[in-house]
């Protein structure tokens, strides 16, 4: 087995995996703090209750994706920061300010609360916005011209819609009652405008890039991905009807509709893979090229094959734990 | 204004991030294990004041926990925002160190912390018991990790270089490079003292303002037992890490003890002010022949200067300081230790309002130490960024200054209000009227994310 040629190709999988695995998870507490401001006082607590054992777990996701950029691939790693930097200090402070504001929400005097909880959907909306545009720059290669600048926008408006829809799908796992019709409300309204601009980010992606172009519309190659957008399409209508159905939903099976963006967001970053590889920097660098040494690589390979089903098993244990309804989540 | 060096902006800023984070987690480490001991300490005895002191101290944890992971993910990014060189020329090194924290360190604390805030009337005891274990350990992993490379960036050792990109010839001898060991100990120890003198810092202001009865008292005594043990056990090792650095970082030794010529017999300069320009330090309170002894324990030994190392070693003034600073506030927290100590247990007496009100005045000592002692390690390794083959310099991201400075400033004003926030709210829950005061029922504590019981 030549390991020049498959740990980077391990670890370009395990950073997508950890990515995605970041927006599937984080993007549920990302989107319950942009729907904050919707909600009243105690719906508030209940919905930052909903998240509360989980945020912290979820965040390690990216810390763990832009670890594993920085372990395997140090060059891009490097390029992509550099050149990601406004945005990703952006992002950053928007990772700070709702972290800080989920915990001193809960400590502050009562008068406070109003400007913890407004810190904290602010916090939310920096982030996703930032990371939408982060994504936008790295599909178009990390370039700079006005097209590229437009369609990061672009996705820099889709990812929020994203995240709202995925936190309205999370309070249907884990609230009752008046809250979880106003969640499902908020899915209901989400989900047209997420499904647009989906649309549009999948018409856009391979215009602003002719390597991505070249790679879907080639005859036959091209006909083997079409199973990617078939899926797409039933299962995003599949999402409609339950949410406009809701029969399913209201009968236990509210897990439905969060399991649903799942599927949608593998599919999306299958088919991103699928743009982007072998390149780590679209159109700049394969991931071969800016790959650390093999032994660096499979000194880290040995721990991640240990450690990270461990880490899925100690997930699903605390997941678990907290499973049902948040509103009886308690210190005690 | 805008053409402020970007060298010395990214320096600065990485400075300031890695120095606010420092904080969180030289609380949250030593607290961890200090929140353990309350949770066996009731499980073992049944007496609830320790209950009550989890309960009331796990809420100050999970608040530095949360700021100790929002500004610990600013670090992470900062490595390729601001060294990108750093990456590509170590990567091959400083990546799987820093992958190991993640895989090992923050996934455990960060998922378990979420069963030890929450979980408590979900999971048995045991388990519940277990989780506060993980978090501990865990953070204490974390330690390990990251302090593993950065002693390497201190003391390299284990690699080879090949065109300039360092390759890794034994990871044995790079995780355990020569200064690591010394590093952790002592850093462990520091936030055993952080975390205890906060403590006791904040219970010794609750007895005070009589907020608070019996359980605080005995929350009191335990720390002061800790702090006895660990304050002088911190001596001994900064000795040992010195001796240590001395042999392969002796530039650096040379700045902290403000030695300008190589001679024997140096007296060691209590205070003084070292003047790079005239290469003398004015006003020099000097103990004759004690650097020479406690460098090499021999009072005629000769300890080498900085004029061994021009153009190649750390500014000296603010390395000196530094080090007194940090040596200053162990001696204080030895003599607060041990007055308390004598207090409780030589006089058997409740402790005395001026005890109590020298232990409110340590409460953040901890940080002060803390951060002066890293100031003297990092500092003390400039120019270089990997001691004697790297430089800073050559690593650096080209940055315009003026995006710089806005990023700069971003953050200083962030962290400014989140200290402010964090220390107000310290200052609120500590000033809240104690349950058990009150006679009622030890209180079920509100839930970290519920609001708190009406009015609070
Ligand atoms: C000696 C201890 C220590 C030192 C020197 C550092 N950290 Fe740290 N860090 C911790 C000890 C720690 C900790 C105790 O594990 C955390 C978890 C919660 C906290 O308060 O601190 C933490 C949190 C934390 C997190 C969030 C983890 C999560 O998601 O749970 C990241 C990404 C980093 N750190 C990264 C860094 C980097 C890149 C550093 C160096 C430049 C660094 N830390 C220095
Ligand atoms: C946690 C406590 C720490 C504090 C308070 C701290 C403080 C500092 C300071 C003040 C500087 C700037 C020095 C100067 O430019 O004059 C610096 C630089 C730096 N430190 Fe640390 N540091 C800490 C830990 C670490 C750790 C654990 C690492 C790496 C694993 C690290 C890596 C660096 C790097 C890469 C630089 C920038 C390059 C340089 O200026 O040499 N630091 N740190
Ligand atoms: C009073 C006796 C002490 C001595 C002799 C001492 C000695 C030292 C020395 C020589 C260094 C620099 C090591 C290097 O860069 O190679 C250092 C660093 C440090 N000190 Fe101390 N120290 C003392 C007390 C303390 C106390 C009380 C604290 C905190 C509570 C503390 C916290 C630190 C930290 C966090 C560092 C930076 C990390 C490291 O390099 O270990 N020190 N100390």
């Amino acid at each position: 087995m030549d390991l020049e040629f498959w740990l980077p190709l391990f670890f370009a999988s395990a950073m997508g995996l950890a990515l995605l695995i970041y927006v599937v998870l984080d993007g549920y507490d990302l989107g319950i703090g942009l729907l904050l401001p919707f909600a009243d006082d105690h719906e508030k607590d209940i919905m930052i209750a909903a998240i509360g054992p989980f945020w912290d777990a979820n965040e390690t996701w990216i810390v763990l994706g832009i670890g594993i950029l920085l372990i395997a691939f140090p060059q891009a790693h490097g390029q992509i920061l550099t050149f990601m930097y406004i945005p990703v200090t952006v992002m950053l402070m928007g990772l700070i300010l709702r972290g800080i504001a989920f915990d001193f929400r809960a400590k502050a005097i009562a008068q406070k609360k109003d400007m913890w909880n407004a810190i904290f959907a602010t916090g939310s909306l920096i982030t996703a916005v930032a990371q939408g545009w982060m994504l936008g720059a790295y599909i178009t290669g990390l370039g700079l011209t006005a097209i590229s600048s437009l369609f990061s926008v672009l996705i820099a408006v889709t990812l929020p819609a994203l995240y709202i829809l995925l936190g309205a799908a999370w309070l249907l796992i884990k609230t009752e009652g008046v809250l979880f019709d106003k969640a499902l409300r908020w899915a209901q309204k989400s989900i047209l405008p997420m499904g647009a601009a989906l649309l549009l980010v999948s018409i856009a992606t391979p215009l602003v890039s002719q390597t991505i172009a070249d790679k879907w519309f080639s005859y036959p190659d091209g006909l083997k991905l079409l199973p990617i957008p078939l899926l797409s399409t039933v299962t995003f209508a599949s999402l409609l009807w339950l949410l406009f159905d809701q029969k399913a939903l209201r009968d236990g099976k509210e897990w439905l509709l969060y399991t649903g963006l799942i599927m949608l967001c593998l599919l999306a970053a299958l088919g991103l893979a699928y743009s982007i590889l072998p390149d780590i920097i679209i159109g700049q660098m394969t991931i071969w090229e800016s790959a650390a040494s093999s032994k660096s690589l499979l000194f880290t390979f040995w721990g991640t094959a240990v450690v990270l089903p461990m880490i899925i098993v100690y997930t699903f244990f605390v997941y678990r734990i907290f499973s049902g309804k948040a509103n009886s989540l308690t210190y005690e | 204004m805008f053409d402020v060096d970007p060298f010395i902006l990214a320096r600065a800023q990485f400075a300031t991030n890695i120095s606010f984070h420092i904080l969180f987690p030289s609380i949250t480490m030593g607290m961890a294990w200090i929140l353990l001991f309350f949770r066996l300490r009731y499980t073992m005895t049944g007496d609830k004041h320790w209950e009550n002191a989890y309960h009331f101290w796990v809420k100050i944890f999970a608040l530095s926990f949360a700021i100790g992971v929002v500004s610990g993910i600013t670090m992470s990014f900062q490595f390729g925002t601001n060294w990108p060189g750093f990456m590509e020329r170590t990567g091959n090194i400083s990546g799987p160190l820093l992958g190991y924290e993640v895989l090992t360190a923050f996934f455990l604390e960060a998922t378990f912390l979420g069963v030890m805030l929450f979980g408590k009337n979900r999971v048995s005891n045991k388990v519940h018991l277990l989780s506060c274990a993980l978090v501990a350990v865990g953070t204490s992993l974390s330690a390990f990790w990251i302090l593993s490379l950065n002693s390497w960036m201190q003391t390299p050792a284990g690699y080879i270089i090949e065109d300039g990109v360092f390759h890794v010839d034994s990871w044995t001898a790079v995780i355990f490079n020569p200064s690591f060991p010394y590093r952790l100990a002592h850093m462990m120890t520091a936030t055993m003292l952080t975390a205890a003198f906060l403590v006791m810092g904040v219970s010794a202001w609750r007895l005070k303002q009589k907020v608070d009865g019996p359980g605080t008292a005995k929350v009191f005594k335990a720390m002061v037992v800790i702090t006895m043990l660990f304050a002088p056990l911190q001596v001994v090792i900064g000795d040992l890490h010195g001796l240590n650095t001395l042999e392969h970082q002796p530039a650096k030794i040379a700045a902290i003890e403000g030695v300008w010529e190589t001679h024997s017999g140096v007296p060691f300069t209590v205070f003084g002010m070292p003047d790079e320009a005239t290469r003398t330090t004015r006003f020099a309170l000097e103990i004759p022949y004690a650097a020479s002894w406690i460098l090499t324990h021999d009072i005629n030994g000769e300890v080498r200067g900085l004029n061994e190392f021009e153009g190649e070693h750390p500014p000296v003034a603010i390395v000196f300081w530094s080090f007194r600073v940090m040596v200053g506030v162990g001696m204080m927290m030895i003599l607060v230790s041990w007055w308390a100590g004598w207090e409780l247990f030589r006089r058997k007496q409740k402790p005395s309002a001026m005890l109590l009100n020298a232990a409110s005045w340590m409460t953040f000592s901890g940080w002060v130490a803390v951060l002066a002692g890293w100031y003297v390690t990092e500092i003390g390794r400039q120019p270089w960024i990997v001691q004697g083959l790297l430089t800073s310099a050559d690593v650096v991201a080209d940055h315009a200054s003026g995006v710089m400075l806005s990023t700069f400033t971003g953050y200083m004003v962030l962290y400014l209000f989140i200290l402010l926030s964090y220390i107000g709210t310290l200052r609120y829950m500590a000033t809240k009227q104690a349950a058990s005061l009150l006679d009622l029922k030890p209180m079920p504590e509100p839930v970290t994310n519920l609001p708190p019981a009406a009015g609070a």
